[in-house]
């Protein structure tokens, strides 16, 4: 789950090196941390928010065959 | 892709040397010129070959292919996917067992995937055409199931003269139902609300 996290994040950005996923478990639900380069935010939020709500339907699809709750934040 | 690097006598040479390993044209490949060639002193000390990396340029067919491929792997779904370009669009048809979760509720899955692969092959695949994602002939059985309700729907309006509101769609989904009833007579279709809530309404006519 993590690999296609960093799948998609690395597609979308200038940057695919700089990007680092940080899987955090908190019971059932797992946090999927994305840090990517400052100038790519915008790359990978999207304008309001649509790049990343459509990286979220992934991986929740991914989720849901695990039964688990995912959620994915872009830090800085 | 990985670049190909080779040395040649001058620029050209050496860009015929990479594309004839790789074995592609011209056009298709995109390079670099890492050093031109120089001539030495008295034309034999000194100088310095040329060197260009090279690589082939990605169709937006094998990178949608590729993308899906790589997506399905981590979802732990074996897939086949065959691409076909037609009117300008890319379509990539997705095919195997278990691939309801590659669709999602609505096609929401679908359209979220379908949306990536945009967005990825419009920064990353140079000549990005736009591709259409469908998984085991959803989008295609989806549009047919829309029209059907919109011809009933349609023909209750009529009837009881009274407007009925559709569940939200996405836009494409609403489009369709709009251009179904377009040619229809005592009816007319619009939309309203917020997305992702959009709704289409089918009133009567006056």
């Amino acid at each position: 789950m993590k690999e296609l996290v960093e799948f998609l994040a690395r597609a979308l950005v200038d940057h695919p090196e700089a990007v680092q996923v940080r899987e955090i478990e908190d019971g059932e639900t797992v946090i999927y941390e994305v840090r990517v380069e400052p100038d790519d935010m915008g790359k990978i939020i999207g304008k309001h928010g649509r790049i990343v709500r459509a990286l979220r339907t992934v991986v929740k699809a991914a989720a849901v065959k695990d039964g688990r709750r995912v959620l994915v934040e872009v830090v800085q | 892709m990985e670049w190909v690097v080779k040395t040649g006598s001058s620029v050209e040479a050496a860009l015929q040397a990479a594309l004839a390993e790789l074995g592609i044209q011209r056009g298709e490949a995109e390079f670099e010129v890492v050093q031109e060639a120089q001539k030495g002193l008295f034309g034999f000390l000194g100088g310095q070959e040329a060197i260009v990396k090279v690589r082939p340029i990605p169709q937006t067919a094998s990178f949608a292919s590729d993308f899906v491929q790589e997506v399905t792997r981590q979802l732990g779904v074996t897939v086949d996917v065959e691409t076909r370009r037609e009117n300008g669009y890319v379509f990539c048809d997705v095919f195997g067992k278990n691939v309801g979760l590659l669709i999602g509720r609505r096609g929401q899955t679908l359209d979220a995937l379908q949306y990536l692969v945009n967005v990825a092959g419009s920064r990353h695949c140079p000549g990005h055409e736009r591709v259409i994602l469908d998984v085991e002939g959803y989008r295609s059985r989806r549009k047919e199931a829309l029209e059907r309700l919109a011809a009933r729907v349609a023909d209750r309006v009529r009837n009881t003269g009274r407007r009925v509101r559709l569940e939200p769609m996405s836009p494409h989904e609403r489009k369709v139902i709009h251009v179904a009833l377009q040619q229809e007579k005592g009816i007319t279709t619009f939309s309203e609300g917020e997305e992702p809530y959009r709704k289409v309404v089918i009133a009567p006519q006056d």
